[in-house]
């Protein structure tokens, strides 16, 4: 029954997005032009073509491969400093004073427009590009781990003091842990700002990356490439977002989660009834919360 | 019921006699742990407890004996978290002395293991897990702190769910879960703040019956605060009473731990004093 629930679900998402590209191929075949103007527009299948085009030539796999490690290097960067930099602001009076008001001015910034800063700072442009992906999903990680860490139960971390826990064994086994959940809030949307700017760091400096590629179709007047471009983006971005995403539920699976109990939409009588025994096999993991002494 | 709070009882609450310490190694040798060690004694003298911008509890005289179990009863808001939290080293007294054994206290230590009411176990970690924490602080190699933390799941009740994260278990399984982590690392004594307080009423009566059963043989001191007049009684060497920001008396408890105590006349008529203390 889970299956099947998980399989309708499937389909349900699969026609969505075809609806979307069949919308779209009927909207460019037939150039319609009412005031939004389709005449122009590439066709699914003009794109499709161009797609299979690209797969087969080498320069797509190097803007692929270039695209890829400068985000997951400026975002590697990102967790862990804005992880360490979130702990410490919440953790520390003296880092609050120090770095806090810094980084109140800092943050309003946009990433992208710290583009003159980096060519200044840095001897080559893919450095500059990895400095801005990270200062983009710096912020987010840095504000949702300081706010996770202060929402800390007090009585956790008193346990542990109690039982002779010094700072470290406090900061490894209570404040990590716990704020895990916020972290991982500020590590979604991170890697989401990450791509927006690598992609657009790419498009003013760089040289190889899907950025820079679909800027150079476009001034070359390439419209199927530049869709070619703009679908790999959105893949890309949401192959990382989920790979966040799974990472972030699988370290907190510890966490109680009502809207994630196995059959929770099993409720549906038309669909239990033929399913047979399989209910009675997804209850006792339910009832173990209503467990009595 | 009786039965396990008399074998305290019998055990004697005398750690000084050598004879009553070696019967209670005897008993403990049975689930293979090492000596007990012995009780501690905590001492509060002319001591004024809280936060700095409000106090608690003003003038505070106060002599824990080794071993003993002293109970604190008062309503809410009187300063019985407070008195059980500077104990634990947590909260600095703000005048007078908080000592252990003759020592100043001066933060929290291993030694003084604290109870909560509720929800102290990290809920990242399995109960097993949780146990072994205050073992793996001590430094306890990993192998024989899992034998350890199993021994104190099974004494109270939890062998079969040590691999449970706490979200899974009851209340009162949580609770005693905490138990056995306070116990596990074999502490002096033990502070325990309303550890039963959300439980209702049978689950309790069961709660203070494991307590004294695994209290047994470990000659620890306990301080154990609670709302509960029957509670204290029950459970308590002696009961401290706190009302309006003061220590207002502490009396003998005759015939603590026993069940079928409950109509002795000495002890009703205890009862009836605290209760009119407490209203007043």
């Amino acid at each position: 029954m889970r299956g099947r629930t998980g399989a309708a679900r499937y389909a349900l998402r699969a026609a969505s997005l075809t609806t979307a590209l069949v919308a779209w191929q009927l909207l460019t075949s037939l150039d319609v032009d009412l005031w939004l103007r389709f005449s122009q527009f590439p066709t699914v299948a003009d794109v499709a073509r161009a797609f299979g085009e690209r797969l087969g030539g080498d320069d797509y796999w190097t803007d692929l491969t270039d695209s890829l490690t400068r985000i997951l290097t400026g975002f590697l960067l990102a967790a862990v400093l804005g992880i360490a930099t979130g702990v410490a602001v919440a953790r520390s009076r003296l880092a609050e004073d120090l770095l806090g008001p810094l980084l109140e001015v800092l943050r309003p910034i946009p990433a992208i427009a710290l583009v003159p800063v980096a060519i200044l700072l840095f001897p080559s442009n893919e450095q500059g590009i990895v400095f801005i992906t990270c200062a983009a999903a710096f912020f987010p990680v840095l504000v949702s781990t300081r706010h996770a860490v202060r929402a800390l139960t007090p009585v956790w971390e008193e346990a542990v003091r109690t039982m002779g826990g010094g700072r470290g064994r406090i900061l490894a086994t209570v404040v990590l842990p716990g704020a895990l959940p916020g972290i991982f809030g500020g590590l979604s949307v991170g890697i989401g700002v990450s791509w927006i700017c690598v992609i657009s760091a790419e498009m003013i400096s760089g040289q190889y990356g899907v950025g820079y590629r679909t800027w150079q179709d476009y001034t070359v007047v390439d419209y199927p490439g530049v869709f070619v471009g703009m679908v790999t983006i959105g893949i890309l971005g949401w192959l990382t977002s989920t790979a966040v995403e799974l990472l972030g539920r699988r370290l907190t699976r510890w966490l109680p989660r009502t809207s994630y109990v196995p059959g929770a939409r099993a409720r549906t009588p038309g669909r239990a009834a033929p399913a047979g025994p399989a209910p009675t096999a997804v209850r006792p993991e339910e009832a173990r919360d209503e467990h009595l002494v | 019921m009786s039965t396990s709070s008399e074998t305290r009882t019998s055990t004697g609450r005398a750690p000084a006699d050598p004879a009553a310490s070696a019967a209670s190694a005897a008993s403990a040798a049975s689930v293979n742990e090492p000596a007990p060690v012995r009780g501690t004694r905590l001492t509060l003298r002319a001591a004024t407890l809280g936060r700095p911008d409000s106090t608690a509890l003003a003038d505070v005289d106060l002599d824990v004996s080794p071993g003993e179990i002293l109970t604190v009863v008062g309503s809410s808001g009187c300063g019985k978290s407070t008195l059980l939290r500077t104990l634990a080293g947590l909260l600095p007294a703000l005048a007078g002395a908080v000592e252990q054994d003759g020592l100043r206290i001066e933060g929290p230590a291993a030694t003084r293991a604290l109870v909560f009411q509720e929800d102290a176990l990290l809920p990242w970690l399995t109960l097993r897990a949780n146990v072994e924490l205050p073992l793996a602080i001590k430094g306890v190699p990993r192998t024989e702190r899992r034998r350890q933390a199993q021994s104190w799941l099974d004494r109270v009740g939890l062998a079969d769910r040590s691999g449970q994260l706490p979200h899974r278990v009851s209340g009162g399984q949580r609770q005693r879960a905490q138990l056995a982590r306070a116990l596990a690392p074999r502490p002096r004594a033990v502070l325990m703040d309303e550890p039963f307080g959300a439980l209702d009423a049978q689950t309790r009566a069961g709660m203070q019956d494991l307590l004294v059963e695994v209290l047994h043989g470990t000659g620890a001191t306990v301080v154990f605060v609670t709302h509960d007049v029957d509670e204290a009684l029950f459970l308590g060497d002696r009961v401290a009473l706190l009302g309006s920001g003061r220590l207002t008396a502490v009396c003998e408890v005759p015939r603590p731990r026993d069940r079928a105590a409950h109509d002795d006349p000495a002890r009703a008529a205890l009862r009836r004093e605290v209760l009119t203390s407490l209203s007043t």
